[in-house]
């Protein structure tokens, strides 16, 4: 009736797009037909069902939607995007379900050895990979995903970029979660940590991730608010570190375009450089950095409290970007690598507990003036514990980068031990935090469905934490100081096999740990399920009634 | 041996030399920036950014 008559055509991105994925389909089918390998012919298939599936949407979408596209804004508000945020925010607690769910199947297997049923596929050199890229790329890369576009586009107050833009980056995300994911399973892998996937899975992340760049820019370029709020800084350091992380390590040769197998430009201790240049700055950008800004932004938000220091927030920051890019070599002391290389490493590895302390006191700070509210809220309890374990992880790294530390930790179960206390602690309690914030947020709910479960959820979790932390700490030095000790004849005390047998109990506490932390999550994704499905709608004020700004 | 003067070696050459000075430049730079009584204000006005939205 009021429909203003435009007449309906698809717009360049969309008949642009459909076209790119129907001739993707197509070269898909022959590399399918002429493939070397198993791996990649299944690949290959499964990329152009992906791509006819992708034609399909975008077709199936431009006859569903108004002639119009939606409008940046209504009544002189912002209209946000909130459609590509609940689908990051959906797979975000699949795959990290599924990531946990996996991270307890190895432990087990450490544990109990015959849990690895003699199959390739569900051997423990398969599973790992699939473990941390499920728990790290898949569970925190959509976290980061879903609130990165959440919070520029709320610190910009403008829509998000880009129409199926931010849609391309969230599900080719996740396409490239699931090719590197069958990939491991099928023994595909360039033996790069957390740097398996295989060249082609690696050309696609590079293509979303530049587009991911593209449309967090662009909306950062068109913002109303003319300050760029300092998560956004984080996310985009973030954003690029990643990409170029990514295209410095992975520089590939592949045997042929037909196959899965290729080989790395880098040789020797050149490539084992590169790997932890990329490797410790994956903890750096990844880890770190984009979760800061979730910390920057959603601390503040529940806390109702303004940032302690915007100031020190700035200095946070850039000291960060500054030092973070050199500290890789610390994990390759004692090896080829030239001696003034790993010094250099563990220097600025150490020089890190200032801004990683400065960061952890700004957090915690916010809560000046509202810590009661630590006692009522948990899901701000989730996240300032988030930032404890923040500041007691990034203690421990540095302390750990020191070669004398390190002689006794490296290649023990300490590491492990740290390294999950950052990724439990930190980035787990700190996207948990986010997500019970975002998922009200986003499907326009009154608040979650039960405080009561997150409540249950967080002390599980914690527990579950700390015994595994504690075994892997007691387990780590224990396995380090029987590989160094000698009897008075000068021979080895103990046999590699002594130090294994030593292990078993701690393994079994640490996958009775991690089992709890899984019990935790699936009390969470039940919690956030029936606040979509029976939360209270979110009543919107009447624009009348909004106080002039 | 003398290395070949080119453009490349001259540019690497200086980059690897001054890198370290104008790096720490910059940062003091950027702490000078962040503490400039100037800017107070402003930044005041950013740290509670998150909470005046809508």
């Amino acid at each position: 009736m009021s429909q203003p008559s435009i007449s309906k055509s698809m717009t360049i991105g969309e008949s642009g797009l459909a076209v790119v994925f129907a001739v993707t389909a197509f070269l898909c089918v022959i590399a399918a037909a002429k493939a070397l390998d198993a791996p990649f012919a299944f690949h290959a298939a499964l990329s152009a069902a992906a791509s006819l599936a992708a034609v399909f949407c975008i077709v199936n979408r431009y006859f569903d939607r108004p002639a119009m596209l939606p409008p940046a804004e209504i009544n002189g508000r912002p209209n946000y995007n909130m459609g590509p945020i609940k689908f990051s925010s959906f797979m975000a607690m699949f795959w990290g379900i599924a990531g946990f769910l996996v991270g307890l199947i190895i432990a087990s297997q450490l544990a109990w050895p015959a849990l690895n049923f003699d199959l390739p596929w569900t051997s423990f050199g398969r599973l790992r990979p699939l473990h941390t890229s499920a728990v790290i790329f898949a569970f925190g890369g959509n976290v980061l995903i879903a609130s990165s576009f959440y919070v520029v586009q709320k610190s910009c107050r403008v829509r998000l970029a880009g129409d199926l833009a931010p849609w391309f980056v969230v599900v080719g995300y996740n396409f490239f979660i699931l090719v590197a994911g069958t990939g491991y399973l099928l023994g595909v892998t360039q033996s790069k940590e957390y740097a398996e996937p295989e060249w082609y899975a690696d050309l696609w992340l590079t293509i979303v991730w530049v587009a991911y760049l593209l449309v967090f820019l662009a909306t950062i370029i068109k913002r109303k608010e003319p300050h760029i709020f300092v998560a956004n800084w984080f996310y985009l350091a973030f954003i690029v570190t990643i990409a170029v992380l990514h295209l410095g390590n992975n520089p590939a040769l592949p045997v042929s375009v037909f196959g899965s197998k290729s080989y790395i430009a880098w040789g020797g201790i050149q490539d084992a450089m590169f790997q932890w240049w990329y490797g410790h700055n994956a903890v750096g950008f990844f880890l770190t950095a984009g979760f800061l800004a979730i910390m920057y932004y959603f601390i503040p938000k529940r806390a109702e409290r303004p940032i302690y220091s915007y100031r020190l927030s700035i200095i946070h920051f850039w000291a960060l970007i500054f030092l973070y890019i050199w500290a890789g070599p610390h994990h390759l002391h004692y090896t080829a690598l030239p001696d003034w290389t790993q010094t250099l490493g563990m220097t600025f590895s150490i020089m890190l507990w200032m801004p990683s302390w400065g960061g952890m006191i700004n957090g915690l700070m916010t809560l000046s003036g509202a810590w009661d509210k630590l006692r009522t809220d948990p899901v701000l309890r989730m996240l300032v514990v988030s930032v404890a374990f923040y500041g007691m992880s990034t203690f421990e790294g540095p302390m750990m980068s020191i070669k004398v530390v390190n002689s006794l930790s490296h290649y023990t179960d300490w590491t492990i031990g740290h390294v999950h206390s950052g990724a439990l602690g930190w980035v787990g309690f700190v996207s948990f935090g986010a997500l019970y914030c975002l998922v009200p947020w986003a499907w326009n709910r009154k608040g979650l469905y039960s405080l009561k479960l997150v409540n249950w959820h967080f002390w599980i979790a914690t527990l579950g934490i700390v015994l595994y932390i504690s075994a892997m700490w007691v387990s780590g030095i224990l396995q380090g100081l029987m590989w160094r000790a000698y009897t008075s004849l000068g021979f080895l005390e103990y046999s590699f096999i002594e130090t294994v047998e030593a292990m078993h109990p701690f393994y079994i506490i640490r996958a009775a740990g991690g089992g709890l932390f899984l019990i935790g999550a699936l009390i969470m994704a039940y919690n956030l399920w029936m606040t979509v499905r029976v939360g209270e709608q979110e009543v919107q004020m009447p624009v009348a009634l909004q106080p002039a700004e | 041996m003398k290395a070949i003067l080119t453009v490349h070696n001259l540019a690497s050459e200086l980059v690897t030399t001054i890198w370290t000075p104008v790096f720490v430049a910059i940062f003091l730079a950027i702490i000078a920036y962040a503490f400039w009584p100037r800017n107070k204000a402003a930044f005041d006005e950013a740290a509670s950014l998150p909470l005046r939205e809508e």
